[in-house]
């Protein structure tokens, strides 16, 4: 049997942040869907939410008790990503690094591979 | 870029209402997706073809679509049609043009774009453009309430001037243009086959007045257009052309040589075309002509009618040919075909069609239709965000030139779009104070055999020895297709940008032959290039040397000196020469010459810090 490799990892933070903010939303909550849409000055740009259900479509990826739903579509543009948290010191959020990108666009919104 | 995780939903904006636009030659079209459904927006009569027809009156009244091309029979001088044929064209496209178009030109001085002469007014296809937008946003609005933004189609061959003319038509009709997209691409996506299919597919689309053969690859949602061909003067007009000629031979059997106006030829002409639809259906039927008060009944079979037309449906069917062979291809590669355009109505067509490619033709879609469904599905991706990741690409490589004459190529033909690349170059002399960026479109290796797209001189570069300078060159092709170049020297931050808009566009003739250019001269360009990169080396090497010279020569011996110059004038006279081989020899012994000189050189220099 071929062993699955996941197609993205979760830094520690990125892990502790997912969960609590899993915590805070306070509704039932399968896990965090990530994906790509077709939008920006570059091509594309990553989508992250809360998934309240599975789809039929989804990869499901558990990685340190948490569970990521990635848009099947979007695995081939994201494979090898590492998604992480970072604070800044006015702003905190995600980040993708994805060794897939070709470049982005100034804005940093989105990117292209 | 920080992200957020978001509540499911909450990134598609509903108030927002996308349109699809298919600005045609003959018609145009518009489309909206609704809760996931597409639906073409139709008059009270039921039909989605907005004819791409303005009548201009004296009063200043402008009217577009079906009342304007009633016009076309009682009053035809106030009347523009076909005025795609002219978007971005400049007045050397247009002179073989003449006299094949259904309105007088006139041209100004001003930028040589073409300009119209009607009703008094002199007006730019742009704005005719604009008008017939304003009547389809006009329709769409009518249904929809306010639309703001839209997707156009172009077809594939278009080029930036064309494109960029489309776009501004679209700003003075108060449109914003979410993406222009390729029509072939269009009807692909309107079948979905960019969820799905892998492989090339052909896109067969025979409109009113125009047939364009496209051949789309496809993978994981990224769509090239490998090859395209067709013919701008071959369309369904022909077709009603040898119906009404046939027509007008048996009345003459009748009533021997009438003397026929424009007005009621026009009127045989829609006759025709009545016959042409009705023979789309069923396999027989009856027409009357009354010019005259005489009328005259004529009768016409199905088989009649393919025997007249076979001509027509061959030539389109050799021209597939011929952009299959010369994307160098076989039939047998290509996984499925889609129709366009009414004509692909007729059942011959499909039949040679299906016969040619070796494969049922994708039909399910009204033919007519299916370009404006693709671009408002396109829209609709675009403004709610979907995971179809439609991507187009550049149909020629785009590059500058360098020193000697040689493009350097900085984004290759065939990448996809949205795309920005930079790549860094440097200055050549000492001291060099400005740099001309000199952007050119081809895929030929020099700058004379490729198309000069724009140029602009990076001034103010600070005095430093050749080659310190870091100059990037940024291209950033933009979702539509259009180039925008920027130029920036890093070590003191200086910056020129220019957007790329042509005065006058590429035909498509000029497209396929520099292409077909490239693949016959491929081995020749090469060995041009080579011998002017050489020669570039050369020259940078002979400056050099006669630099040092002047700077240093006291180091060297008389008997030194005198092989090193004479080594010089070697270089020079094979640079005169112009064979890449002698040229080699004589830099590697000028190199060789001057070895312990370069020692020396560098000896003194760490002398010098040290002291």
């Amino acid at each position: 049997m071929t062993e699955y490799i996941s197609p993205i990892t979760l830094s520690d933070a990125a892990v502790n942040r997912i969960k609590i903010m899993i915590a805070d939303r306070k509704k039932p909550t399968v896990g965090v869907r990530i994906g790509v849409c077709t939008k920006g000055c570059s091509g594309l740009t990553y989508t992250i939410e809360f998934a309240d259900e599975k789809n039929p479509t989804d990869d499901v990826v558990e990685t340190k008790g948490v569970t990521l739903l990635i848009d099947h579509k979007a695995t081939i543009f994201i494979f090898g990503t590492e998604m992480d948290f970072v604070e800044e010191n006015f702003q905190s959020g995600f980040v993708f690094r994805n060794p897939n990108e070709k470049g982005r666009c100034n804005c940093g919104k989105s990117f292209h591979v | 870029m920080l992200l957020q995780i978001n509540e499911p939903t909450s990134r598609s904006n509903k108030n927002d209402v996308a349109i699809g636009i298919d600005l045609g030659t003959t018609n145009s079209v518009v489309a909206v997706v609704k809760n996931g459904q597409s639906l073409v927006l139709r008059d009270e009569q039921g039909s989605g073809l907005i004819p791409s027809v303005v009548a201009y009156g004296d009063d200043g009244s402008i009217v577009v679509g079906n009342e304007a091309r009633h016009e076309l029979l009682s009053n035809p001088q106030i009347v523009v049609s076909s005025i795609k044929r002219l978007m971005g064209r400049g007045i050397s496209d247009i002179k073989s043009l003449v006299g094949t178009l259904p309105f007088e030109l006139g041209i100004a001085a001003d930028g040589g774009m073409v300009r119209l002469k009607v009703s008094g007014k002199t007006l730019t296809p742009v704005e005719v453009s604009a008008d017939i937008l304003l009547a389809i946003k006009a329709r769409a609005e009518n249904a929809l309430g306010s639309v703001k933004s839209a997707v156009i189609t172009v077809p594939a061959y278009f080029d930036d001037a064309a494109r960029n003319a489309t776009k501004d038509a679209a700003k003075l009709a108060g449109i914003k243009v979410l993406r222009l997209i390729n029509e072939p691409t269009a009807a692909a996506l309107a079948y979905g086959l960019d969820n799905h299919v892998e492989g090339l597919y052909a896109i067969y689309d025979f409109g009113g007045g125009t047939f364009d053969i496209s051949l789309l690859h496809m993978e994981r949602g990224v769509f090239q257009v490998r090859a395209t061909g067709g013919d701008v003067a071959l369309g369904g007009d022909d077709l009603d052309h040898s119906i009404a000629e046939v027509f007008l031979s048996e009345r003459t059997k009748l009533f021997g040589n009438e003397t026929i106006t424009s007005t009621e030829a026009k009127q045989v002409l829609s006759i025709g075309r009545m016959a042409k639809e009705c023979l789309s259906i069923n396999s027989c039927g009856d027409w009357v002509i009354k010019i005259n008060d005489k009328s005259s009944r004529h009768y016409l079979d199905l088989k009649t009618f393919e025997s007249l037309i076979t001509n027509i449906v061959e030539r389109t069917i050799s021209i597939c040919r011929g952009v299959i062979i010369d994307a160098g291809i076989s039939v047998k590669e290509i996984k499925g075909v889609v129709l366009v355009g009414g004509c692909t109505r007729v059942p011959l067509i499909r039949r040679r069609v299906s016969e040619f490619f070796e494969c049922n033709p994708l039909v399910d879609i009204n033919p007519d239709e299916v370009v404006a469904v693709g671009a408002a599905m396109q829209a609709y991706a675009l403004t709610a965000g979907s995971s179809t990741l439609l991507l187009d690409v550049t149909p020629l490589s785009l590059g500058i030139e360098t020193m000697g004459g040689i493009v350097e190529r900085v984004i290759p033909r065939n990448t996809p779009i949205p795309v920005a690349m930079a790549q860094e170059f440097t200055t050549y002399q000492n001291n060099q104070d400005s740099m001309l960026i000199h952007v050119v479109q081809g895929e030929r290796e020099m700058v004379e055999q490729c198309r000069s797209l724009a140029s602009f001189v990076l001034s103010g570069i600070p005095q430093m020895v050749a080659g310190r300078a870091r100059i990037c060159v940024t291209f950033v092709v933009d979702a539509d297709g259009l180039l925008t170049v920027s130029a920036k020297e890093k070590i003191t931050g200086i910056e020129q940008e220019v957007s790329v808009k042509p005065s006058y566009g590429l035909t498509e003739d000029e497209m396929t032959r520099m292409l077909r250019d490239s693949l016959e001269h491929a081995r020749e360009d090469i060995k041009v290039r080579l011998f002017a990169e050489a020669k570039v080396e050369a020259i940078r090497s002979l400056l050099a040397v006669r630099a040092a010279l002047v700077a240093d020569g006291d180091l060297l011996s008389i008997d030194e000196k005198s092989q090193i110059h004479n080594a010089l004038e070697s270089v020079e006279s094979a640079i005169r020469d112009g064979v890449i081989e002698i040229l080699q020899t004589t830099v590697a012994t000028l190199e060789d010459k001057t070895k312990i000189f370069a020692i020396r050189r560098i000896n003194r220099g760490i002398h010098k810090r040290f002291d």
